[in-house]
């Protein structure tokens, strides 16, 4: 049983399928996209920028806005929709996402697309750049937030723990990571490709105070993120959020199959898949009404 | 002069290049708030010990790993802060590339770094702690401004510069004391703009960094020995290069010579090539600059070994004198 309403996790879901519509509709605009993880990724974006994040949309550079730094930057196919859902650009440019000539490409630039903090892509950057802003609020004396993720493959970057080593040392507790573990890599499962097991262990063995949840399960995400709040009013060991999530997840035919990275959509597979879309929108919302308060 | 803090000359016959940064610094930070200093390790090295005592809160040591410094520092200057990250040459431009493109230059943050112990200044450290590539990763890194101070009062000029304008610096500095080449800040430093040390008509010598005063020594022994006027140029700012000041070169003396401690592959050379060649007009020139890894030994001795000191600069003078392509070149015909 979550902490969370009936009522208001209705409304996230009902956001999260809008969003998971409109990640497929931009990969039909583009031709092809980053799927996979976009999807996989998709719940944690929608309770943080519907639930959370303390941000306004007519200020986006409001200087304390809390931030958000998609480590993972090639699920920007995910991340563009929610930007321009959210009112920061215009809808109307995800049918220019990944063209020639856009502002908007694969990986979004912090400079061009209005609400972005950092500009991601190259794997294990957002880590570092999150503990930056994390001292800095600490040096101001400001309250915002810090909330970045990575992937599960980014992990193998090294960087990623000289980052996780500086939010541990200088206890930014107001810098709340979170790891998409959706167990997929482009080459493979991460297990195969480059074991990365145990997650949880070795986050823990950084100093985070670690919580694993189902990423795709909107109601363990909230009440981690209420945990991880309540810690950040405090300077103390930072939280880590580690979410099992399934690559493509969603869309039951691709979920969890390491393939759908990156994809191409026809007609007949983008309506295909908008069925079970729907199919798995109608199962969770039986899950909100079996676990909701 | 930006910044408003005054070096003289007795201040580097005291303290070592890396000093001079530390004392700048300090005063920027001692009237900034929003400026940290961000250091892998090297907060000794790189000389922070007098911020440490006044403001310690707004050093950040991340330990010995400079991608990380150089998230952190994107991550604080997007933040509204003016991170000064300061590490050795060679790790701030390599080990930490990708991060350096990225995060500071592509996202165009108000971030300088300063990159001590720079070309073979680490002497008998080696190879692995030599930088002799560096100018050519970051002369090619878009929104980076690269600048190579000569000495200690030409690095409180490009600090306190670098401090004043927007945007992301590299900083290119040596480990210990340089010659004294000013002896007070006030000879006209600009961003951009090579300044004159000596004047000349017969053949120009462009230097930057430690080769500069070399360069000076080289045009004053051969003024009285051969009786030739060597122009000498402090180009200390490698990005944005003083096309000017290379095209008049060109003009006045047809005979450049560049010399840097740094690959003769991507740096100044490159550099002055570059515009010399897009200029259409011909002229004799040589490239004095490392053609490998360099040898170990104290910095003046490899800078002689490798022929950047006033001796080798003598010598490719008097070899580059001897060309006599003018007789046969129609300037009018030029294109």
């Amino acid at each position: 049983m979550a902490n969370l309403s009936k009522q208001e996790w209705t409304a996230l879901e009902n956001k999260a399928y809008e969003l998971r519509k409109m990640c497929m509709q931009t990969t039909m605009w583009a031709g092809s996209g980053h799927i996979g993880g976009g999807l996989s990724v998709m719940d944690l974006l929608t309770v943080l920028y519907y639930k959370y994040l303390n941000i306004k949309v007519d200020e986006p550079q409001w200087e304390d806005r809390d931030r958000f730094i998609l480590s993972k930057g090639h699920a920007a196919i995910a991340y563009a929709p929610v930007l321009c859902d959210k009112g920061f650009n215009d809808p109307e440019m995800l049918k220019t996402f990944n063209l020639s000539g856009s502002k908007m490409g694969m990986h979004l630039d912090s400079n061009k697309i209005v609400g972005v903090d950092a500009s991601t892509g190259s794997l294990g950057h957002g880590v570092s750049i999150a503990a930056g802003t994390a001292l800095a609020a600490r040096l101001q004396n400001k309250d915002y937030l810090t909330y970045v993720v990575t992937g599960d493959g980014e992990l193998g970057e090294g960087s990623n723990w000289e980052g996780f080593m500086t939010i541990n040392h200088y206890e930014l507790s107001n810098c709340i990571v979170f790891i998409d573990r959706n167990h997929c890599m482009i080459d493979g499962p991460t297990e195969e490709v480059m074991k990365l097991e145990p997650v949880a262990d070795k986050m823990r063995a950084f100093g985070f105070n670690t919580i694993c949840v189902d990423g795709n399960n909107i109601g363990e995400l909230c009440d981690a993120i209420d945990v991880a709040i309540a810690r950040s009013k405090e300077k103390c060991a930072p939280t880590c959020i580690l979410m099992d999530t399934l690559k493509g997840a969603g869309i039951k035919s691709v979920a969890g199959d390491y393939h759908c990275h990156y994809m191409a959509l026809d007609d007949d597979t983008f309506t295909k898949y908008s069925k079970e879309l729907e199919e798995d929108y109608r199962n969770r919302l039986a899950r909100v009404e079996k676990e909701g308060k | 002069m930006a910044g408003g803090f005054v070096y003289n000359a007795i201040d580097q016959t005291e303290v070592a290049t890396a000093e001079i940064y530390g004392k700048a610094i300090t005063d920027i930070m001692l009237k900034d708030p929003k400026v940290v200093a961000i250091t892998a390790d090297l907060a000794k090295s790189t000389k922070l010990g007098d911020v440490l005592k006044v403001c310690p809160e707004r050093v950040i040591n991340v330990g010995i790993a400079e991608q990380d410094m150089f998230g952190v520092g994107a991550g604080m200057a997007r933040a509204g802060m003016i991170p000064f990250i300061s590490g050795f040459s060679a790790f701030t431009s390599m080990r930490a590339c990708d991060q350096l493109h990225t995060d500071i230059c592509y996202q165009n943050v108000n971030a300088k770094i300063i990159a001590t112990h720079a070309g073979t200044s680490f002497g008998q450290a080696g190879s692995t702690h030599h930088a002799i590539v560096d100018l050519a990763i970051t002369r090619a890194m878009p929104n980076l401004t690269v600048i190579v101070p000569a000495d200690g009062i030409e690095t409180a000029n490009a600090v306190n510069a670098a401090y004043a304008n927007n945007g992301p610096y590299y900083i290119r500095i040596n480990r210990g004391f340089d010659r004294v080449l000013y002896d007070t800040q006030d000879y006209g430093f600009e961003v951009g703009k090579a300044v004159e040390i000596h004047p000349g008509t017969d053949i120009t010598v462009i230097a930057c960094g430690s080769c500069v005063f070399q360069a000076k020594q080289a045009a004053e022994f051969l003024e009285n020995a051969d009786g030739l006027k060597v122009r000498v140029l402090n180009m200390h700012t490698i990005k944005p290069i003083d096309e000017e000041a290379i095209l008049k070169a060109v003009m006045d003396t047809r005979r450049i010579i560049t010399v840097e401690d740094h690959s003769v592959i991507g740096g100044l050379g490159s550099a002055v090539s570059e515009v010399m060649a897009k200029s259409g007009k011909g002229c004799a020139f040589k490239m004095l600059g490392h053609q490998g890894f360099a040898p170990i030994g104290l910095h003046e001795d490899i800078m002689s070994a490798v022929g950047i000191d006033a001796n080798g600069i003598i010598s490719a003078v008097r070899e580059v004198m001897k060309a006599d392509f003018e007789e046969d070149d129609n300037w009018d015909d030029d294109v």
